[in-house]
C-alpha cells in the first residue's frame, strides 16, 4: 500500500491516537485466530528444529540395524525407522531442511520475481510484451527436465535444489508484481518523482518495490508451502534430498511405502508437514485478508 | 439480459456437476465378484508383469517382462520343464549330438504350426537366426549366438555370406547347428528368447525385417507358434493372450487366456493382489514379507533367483587401485546383518560372485568376514585405522533398498575401519553413464544370469568386456575363461571356473553383497506354477483350480 | 472476438517454436541416452541402433529433421523407449485417459471447492469459515501420494467398494478423481471465498439485503458470479497443470495416462516422446489460457472494453 497517512479522529474532549494502515492491518490480523495460531506454530516449530540441530547434530544419522523399525516408546518418542534411526531426530532435522528449502526457494523466487515484474510493469510497452512472453514460454517448459538437468549438470547439492525450485516459482510473483506496479505507475507520487528528474532505475528501486512489499509478503507466505509440497513431489520422483539427510518429503515418501506395517513412519512426518503447511496457509490468508488487498490477476 | 441467461445456464451446469459428484461417490450395491473369482471360473490367469514391455519382437527386446509375455506367444527348438527348467523337446521333438559335442542335429515335429496355419520349418529358424545376427538390426542379444561357428564374424561384418555360419537346413524338418567348441550348456542357451523363431513373411509385410521399425507385433498382425496368440495390447493397461487353436500341444493347455498387467509400483501390485485383481505378482514389497509369513504363508512364494547384488569397484583410481584396500572393505561388511535386518527377503549373503549351485557349481574360495584381517590389510596398504585414506564414494541409483544398504555399509566401514564413505545418488540413466565411463569409485550393481551356467557370471570380467566396467584386467583370468570354453568335460570345466573365480575373489574388482531371491505372491488356485531359478514359467502347464467351497 | 482468437493463435506459434527448440537442445545436453542399458551392449550394436533413430547425426541436423517431419507430416516420430509404437499412437491412446481423469477430478474439486468457499465467505471468521476452509486446505497440505494410498486402503481394501488400481470399469474413476481433485479443491475454495468476500462487501449487496432479499437469493443471484470469476481465470492453468500433476495419481492407481509418458520420457531420455508431450503440454497451456480468457470476457462485460 502507499505511504502512511495517519488518521486522526477527534472526539469531544479527547484525541484518539492515530492508526497507520499497517497498524490497522495488524489489528485485523490479530482477530483472525487461525492465522495467529498458524504463525505461532511455525515460529515455535522452527525454533525447535534449530535447537535440535544445535543440541544433537548427527543424531539423525545413527543407525542401529539390529533394532530395525520399532513403534514409539520411551526410548524413542516417535519410534525408529528401518535402519533403527530415531524418528524424532530425523523429523526435526527434516523439518530444518524442508523449511530451509521453502524459505530459500521462496527468497530466490521473490528476488527474481519482484525485480522482473517491477521492471516489466514500469517500463511497459515493448519490453513488457517481450518479458511477459518469456514468462509464457517458461510456463510451458517441462519442469522435471529442467530440474533434472540442473541437478545433473551442476551436481547434487541441496543449494541447487533450492535454486531449481525457486527458478520455477517466480513466474506468478512476477505477474502479480507487474500488475501492482502497473497500477502504481499511474499514481501522482510517481509523476512527481519523474518531474524531479529521478532516473527509471531509482524510481523502480526506491518507489515501486517498497510499495509492493505488502503483496509480496502475502504471496511469499503462500509460496513457501507450495514449494515444500513440490519438494515432497520431487522426493516421490527420487530427485529430492540425499541420504543420510532427510527432509519431510523423503520421510513421507519412505513412510508411505510401509504405511501398513510401520504406520508411525508415515503418520508423524505427515503430521508435522501438514500442520506446518496448514499454518503457513492460514497465516498467508490472514495476511491477505488483513491487508485487504485485491489479488491482482492479469 | 444476455448475461443473466448465460449465467442461468452456468448455474445449471454447476448443479449437474454437483449431482455427478454425489452419484460418483455412491458405492456399488452388494458384493462384487472379483477379477480373480471370474478368472478361476473361466480359466483366465491375471498376472502382474512389472513395466510395460518395450516391444514383443524377440530379436530386439532385452527385458525380463517382455520375455514373460513372449514365452506365451512363441516356442523355440526346446522348451523348459516347469519344475526345474531343464530343456525338453519344443518344436524339435528329438536331437542328435555329435561325439565331439560340436554338431547338433534337430528333428522338428511335423505338426508344429504357426498361428496362421503355416507349418513351422527348419527354414523358419534359419531365417530368424539370420535376422538376429544381421548387423543392421542392432540386436543386443546377438551375442547369445556367438557359440555358433562364424556367428560372431557375421554379426560384426567380418563375413557377409550367412551360409558360412554354422546353421544348415538339411530339409524342411531338420536343422543342423555347428558350434565353435563343445558347449555343455548349449541346450539351456536355446531356452532364451533370442533363439525363438519369428515368422519372417509377417515381419517383412509390416516393415524391413533387417531393420528396426517393423510394426508386426500388434494384435491382429502377430504370428507366433506358441501356446497362445496375441489378442489385445493396450499400452500401460493390459496385454491379453488367448489359447492358440493351432499349437501342436494344445490339448495340454488348460488356460483360456492370460492377462498381463504392467504395474510398475510394487505396492500398487500388492494391493491389487489383496483386492483379488491378480493371481500372481511379479514381486512384492520386502517390508510386507514378515506380515505374509505370519498371516498368509500359503500366499507367499520365496525362491532362489539367479542373480548377485554387488558393488563394482573402479580399480583405476587410488585408493581403490590397491587390491588390499578392496579386500579390506569387502571383509568389513556384515552381510548377515544386511540380509536379516535390512532386506528381510530370505536373501543369501554372498561371499563370492557366482550363486551357489549354478548348474552344479559352487565356488570354494569364499571371502571371510574378518575384521582383524581387514584392519591389517588396510594398515599394510598405508591407511592404518583409515587414517590418511580419502573418503570413497558409493554410487547408487534411485531405488528403494539401494540407499538403505549403502547407508548400512557406510556405517559399517566407518565404525569398523574408520573409513569415510560418501553416498552419491544418481538418476538411472546418469548412473548408467557414470558406470560405463568409469566415473565412480564404488558403484551398486546387479547381475542376473541369462542362462543357468557359471559362464554367464564369469565371462563379463574379461579384459575390456562390455559389462566389466571396472577397468580390471587380468590376463591369467582371461586365459582361464577361454580354457573353460574349450573344455568339453563338465567336471574339468567347473574346476577351471574354480580357479578363475579364485582370482576374481583375490583381486576383488567387485564386492559381492547378497544373492537374490525371488519373492512374490501367488494364489493357491494357481497350479503348475513353480518357483524357478530364472523365474520362467511355461504357461502350457499352468491351470486354475478353484478351491472347493 | 474472432480477431482476438486469431491474434492469440498467431502469437502462440513463436512460443511453441521456442518451447520445442529449447526442449530439444536441453534434452541433448543431458548425460545418458535412451539406449544405455544395465547389460552393456557392444559399441557396434549401439551404433547401429543409434543410426536407425538418427542419433548419430549432428544435433542441429537432427533438430531440422525433427521439425521438418513434425510440421510437414504431423509425425512426432518413433518412441525410443517403446520400440513397437510411434509417439502419435502412444499419445493418442493416453491423452484421452488423462483428460478424462483431469475433468473428473476437476468436477469433484469444483463442486466441493465452490461449496466450501461459498459457505466460508458467508460465515467469515467463525467456525463456519474455519471448518470448510480447513477441510478444503487439506488438499494442499497432504501430498497426494499419501492421500491416494489412504483412500485405496480404506475404500478399496477395508470396505471393498472399489478396485485398488486399473482403469477398466467406470467405478475405477472414483478414487483417482477424488485424489486428484483434493489438490485443486483447496485453491478453488480459497479463490471462491476471496471473490465472494469482495462482492459481499460491496454496496449493491447491502442494498439487496436492505430490500429484504433472502440470503439464498443474495448468494445465488448476485454474489456467485463474482466468486466464479477468479475461479475461471484459475481454471486455465489448472487444467494444463493436470497433465503433470496427475503423475502421482496415475502411478499409484496404475492409470494408462499421458503424464506417465511425460515424466517417463525425461527419465528414459526418450527424445521424441519428450518433445511430443512437451509440445502437447504447451499447446494445452495456450488453448486453456485462451479459453479461460474468452470465458472471463463473456462473464465480465467490463473486461471487453479493456485493451
Amino acid at each position: 500500500m502507499s505511504a502512511e497517512f495517519p488518521i486522526v479522529t477527534q472526539h469531544a474532549g479527547e484525541i484518539e491516537p492515530g492508526h497507520s494502515l499497517w497498524q490497522d492491518a495488524w489489528h485485523r490480523l490479530r482477530q483472525n485466530k487461525l492465522a495467529v495460531i498458524g504463525g505461532v506454530f511455525v515460529a515455535i516449530l522452527s525454533l525447535i528444529c534449530l535447537l535440535a540441530i544445535v543440541i544433537a547434530p548427527g543424531s539423525y544419522a545413527k543407525t542401529n540395524l539390529a533394532l530395525g523399525a520399532t513403534a514409539p516408546s520411551s526410548a524413542h518418542w516417535l519410534g525408529t525407522d528401518i535402519l533403527g534411526r530415531d524418528m524424532l531426530s530425523r523429523i526435526l532435522f527434516g523439518g530444518c531442511i524442508s523449511l530451509s528449502v521453502g524459505l530459500a526457494a521462496t527468497l530466490v523466487s521473490v528476488i527474481i520475481g519482484v525485480l522482473y515484474g517491477a521492471i516489466s510493469g514500469y517500463l511497459g510497452g515493448r519490453v513488457d510484451v517481450i518479458l511477459m512472453r518469456i514468462v509464457d514460454i517458461i510456463y510451458s517448459l517441462p519442469f522435471v527436465i529442467f530440474v533434472i538437468l540442473i541437478l545433473v549438470v551442476f551436481g547434487k547439492h541441496i543449494v541447487l535444489l533450492f535454486m531449481a525450485i525457486g527458478a520455477v516459482s517466480w513466474l506468478d510473483m512476477a505477474r502479480i508484481v507487474r500488475g501492482q506496479v502497473m497500477s502504481l505507475k499511474r499514481q501522482e507520487f510517481v509523476e512527481a518523482a519523474v518531474a524531479l528528474g529521478l532516473r527509471k532505475r531509482q524510481i523502480i528501486l526506491r518507489h515501486m518495490i517498497p510499495n509492493v512489499l505488502g503483496i509480496v509478503a502475502i504471496y511469499a507466505t503462500l509460496i513457501v508451502p507450495s514449494v515444500m509440497l513440490l519438494e515432497a513431489f520431487l522426493s516421490f520422483l527420487g530427485l529430492g534430498v540425499q541420504a543420510p539427510m532427510s527432509s519431510w518429503g523423503t520421510l513421507i515418501n519412505d513412510g508411505r511405502k510401509t504405511m501398513e506395517e510401520y504406520p508411525w513412519l508415515l503418520i508423524y512426518p505427515s503430521l508435522f508437514f501438514s500442520l506446518t503447511l496448514f499454518s503457513l496457509n492460514f497465516l498467508g490468508d490472514g495476511l491477505r485478508d488483513a491487508l485487504d488487498v485485491r489479488a491482482s490477476k492479469d | 439480459m444476455q448475461f443473466v441467461s448465460s449465467f442461468h445456464s452456468l448455474r445449471r451446469i454447476v448443479c449437474c456437476l454437483g449431482v455427478l459428484a454425489i452419484l460418483s461417490l455412491l458405492p456399488g450395491c452388494g458384493k462384487r465378484e472379483t477379477l480373480v473369482e471370474v478368472g478361476d471360473r473361466e480359466q483366465i490367469l491375471h498376472i502382474g508383469n512389472g513395466t510395460e514391455p518395450q516391444d514383443l519382437d524377440p530379436d530386439i527386446v532385452t527385458g525380463v517382462q517382455e520375455f514373460h509375455i513372449m514365452m506365451s506367444l512363441l516356442e523355440g527348438l526346446v522348451t523348459e520343464d516347469p519344475v526345474d527348467l531343464h530343456p525338453v523337446p519344443g518344436v524339435a521333438e528329438r536331437w542328435d549330438i555329435s561325439p565331439d559335442g560340436k554338431v547338433y542335429t534337430f528333428h522338428l515335429r511335423d505338426n508344429a504350426k504357426w498361428s496362421n496355419g503355416d507349418p513351422v520349418t527348419a527354414r523358419d529358424f534359419w531365417n530368424s537366426y539370420k535376422r538376429i545376427l544381421t548387423p543392421s538390426l542392432g540386436a543386443e542379444y546377438s551375442y547369445m549366438h556367438f557359440v555358433v561357428k562364424n556367428a560372431e564374424a557375421y554379426n560384426t561384418n567380418g563375413i557377409t555370406d550367412f551360409n558360412q555360419v554354422g546353421y544348415k537346413v538339411i530339409d524342411d524338418h531338420t536343422l543342423q547347428i555347428t558350434l565353435n567348441n563343445s558347449t555343455p550348456y548349449f541346450l539351456s542357451l536355446l531356452l532364451h528368447h533370442s533363439w525363438y523363431p519369428v515368422h519372417l513373411p509377417t515381419v517383412a509385410k509390416w516393415g524391413d525385417p533387417y531393420q528396426r521399425g517393423s510394426k508386426w507385433t500388434r494384435p491382429g498382425r502377430f504370428i507366433g507358434n506358441g501356446a497362445f496368440v496375441l489378442a489385445k495390447w493396450r499400452v500401460n493397461d493390459v496385454i491379453e493372450v488367448r489359447k492358440s487353436p493351432t499349437y501342436w500341444d494344445r490339448d495340454r493347455v488348460r488356460l483360456n487366456a492370460i492377462r498381463f498387467y504392467p504395474i510398475e509400483s510394487d505396492d500398487t501390485e500388492e494391493r491389487a493382489f489383496r483386492a483379488g485383481q491378480l493371481h500372481v505378482t511379479l514381486t512384492m514389497p520386502p517390508s510386507k514379507i514378515a506380515y505374509y509369513k505370519e498371516h498368509n504363508p500359503e500366499l507367499l512364494q520365496l525362491g532362489p533367483y539367479l542373480g548377485t547384488y554387488f558393488y563394482r569397484v573402479n580399480v583405476t583410481k587410488p585408493p581403490l587401485n590397491d587390491a588390499r584396500v578392496r579386500r579390506a572393505l569387502a571383509m568389513a561388511i556384515d552381510r548377515g546383518s544386511i540380509v536379516t535386518n535390512v532386506m528381510k527377503g530370505g536373501q543369501l549373503p554372498a561371499y563370492n560372485f557366482v550363486p551357489p549351485g549354478t548348474a552344479g557349481y559352487t565356488c570354494r574360495t569364499l571371502l571371510p568376514e574378518n575384521i582383524a584381517e581387514a584392519k591389517r590389510l588396510l594398515a599394510e596398504a598405508g591407511y592404518p585405522d583409515g587414517k590418511g585414506m580419502p573418503p570413497v564414494e558409493i554410487l547408487y541409483n534411485t531405488l528403494e533398498y539401494h540407499r538403505t544398504i549403502a547407508e548400512a555399509i557406510q556405517q559399517m566401514w566407518k565404525t569398523k575401519l574408520g573409513v569415510d564413505a560418501r553416498l552419491v545418488n544418481e538418476e538411472w540413466k546418469v548412473y548408467l553413464d557414470s558406470q560405463r565411463s568409469l566415473n565412480y569409485q564404488l558403484c551398486r550393481a546387479a547381475w542376473i544370469g541369462d542362462y543357468d551356467d557359471p559362464n554367464s557370471f564369469l565371462d563379463m570380467w574379461l579384459t575390456g568386456g562390455g559389462n566389466n566396467e571396472t577397468g580390471w584386467s587380468n590376463p591369467e583370468y582371461d586365459r582361464l575363461i577361454a580354457q573353460a570354453a574349450a573344455t568339453p568335460e563338465p567336471k574339468e570345466r567347473l574346476e577351471v571356473f574354480q580357479k578363475a573365480e579364485a582370482i576374481l575373489m583375490q583381486e576383488m574388482p567387485e564386492i559381492p553383497v547378497y544373492f537374490y531371491t525371488r519373492f512374490f505372491l501367488q494364489r493357491p488356485e494357481v497350479k503348475g506354477w513353480y518357483p524357478t531359478i530364472l523365474d520362467n514359467h511355461p504357461y502350457k502347464y499352468v491351470y486354475l483350480e478353484a478351491p472347493k467351497k | 472476438m474472432l480477431r482476438f482468437i486469431f491474434k492469440r493463435i498467431l502469437e502462440a506459434i513463436p512460443v511453441l517454436l521456442i518451447v520445442a527448440t529449447v526442449t530439444f537442445f536441453l534434452l541433448h545436453r543431458m548425460p545418458g541416452g535412451p539406449f544405455d542399458t544395465e547389460k552393456a551392449t557392444t559399441p557396434e550394436i549401439k551404433k547401429q541402433i543409434e543410426a536407425y533413430y538418427g542419433l548419430d547425426k549432428p544435433v542441429t541436423q537432427q533438430y531440422f529433421d525433427y521439425m521438418k517431419r513434425l510440421v510437414l507430416h504431423g509425425d512426432l516420430g518413433p518412441s525410443q523407449k517403446y520400440f513397437g509404437w510411434s509417439v502419435n499412437e502412444l499419445l493418442a491412446g493416453s491423452l484421452p485417459v488423462s483428460m478424462e481423469l483431469g475433468l473428473e477430478g476437476l468436477c469433484f474439486a469444483l463442486f466441493f471447492g465452490l461449496t466450501a468457499g461459498v459457505i466460508a465467505s458467508l460465515r467469515k471468521n467463525t467456525f463456519g469459515d474455519y471448518i470448510p476452509m480447513s477441510f478444503a486446505t487439506l488438499g494442499i497440505c497432504i501430498p497426494s501420494f499419501v492421500t491416494g494410498p489412504l483412500l485405496i486402503i480404506v475404500f478399496g481394501i477395508l470396505l471393498g467398494w472399489f478396485n485398488t488400481s486399473g482403469w477398466f470399469f467406470p467405478r475405477d474413476r472414483v478414487l483417482p478423481a477424488m485424489t486428484l481433485g483434493l489438490y485443486y479443491m483447496a485453491y478453488i475454495s480459497r479463490l471462491t471465498r476471496g471473490g465472494m468476500l469482495e462482492i459481499l462487501n460491496q454496496d449493491f449487496i447491502r442494498t439487496a439485503r436492505a430490500k429484504g432479499a433472502s440470503e439464498w437469493r443474495v448468494v445465488w443471484r448476485h454474489s456467485l458470479r463474482g466468486g466464479l470469476l477468479s475461479v475461471v481465470s484459475f481454471l486455465g492453468p489448472a487444467i494444463s497443470g493436470i497433465v503433470t500433476g496427475s503423475l502421482v495419481v496415475e502411478t499409484i492407481f496404475d492409470i494408462p495416462g499421458a503424464a506417465r509418458f511425460f515424466i517417463g520420457a525425461a527419465f528414459n531420455r526418450d527424445g521424441p516422446m519428450l518433445m511430443g508431450t512437451t509440445l502437447v503440454y504447451a499447446v494445452l497451456v495456450v488453448v486453456m489460457n485462451l479459453l479461460a480468457d474468452i470465458v472471463q470476457v463473456w462473464m465480465n462485460p467490463r473486461l471487453r472494453f479493456d485493451s
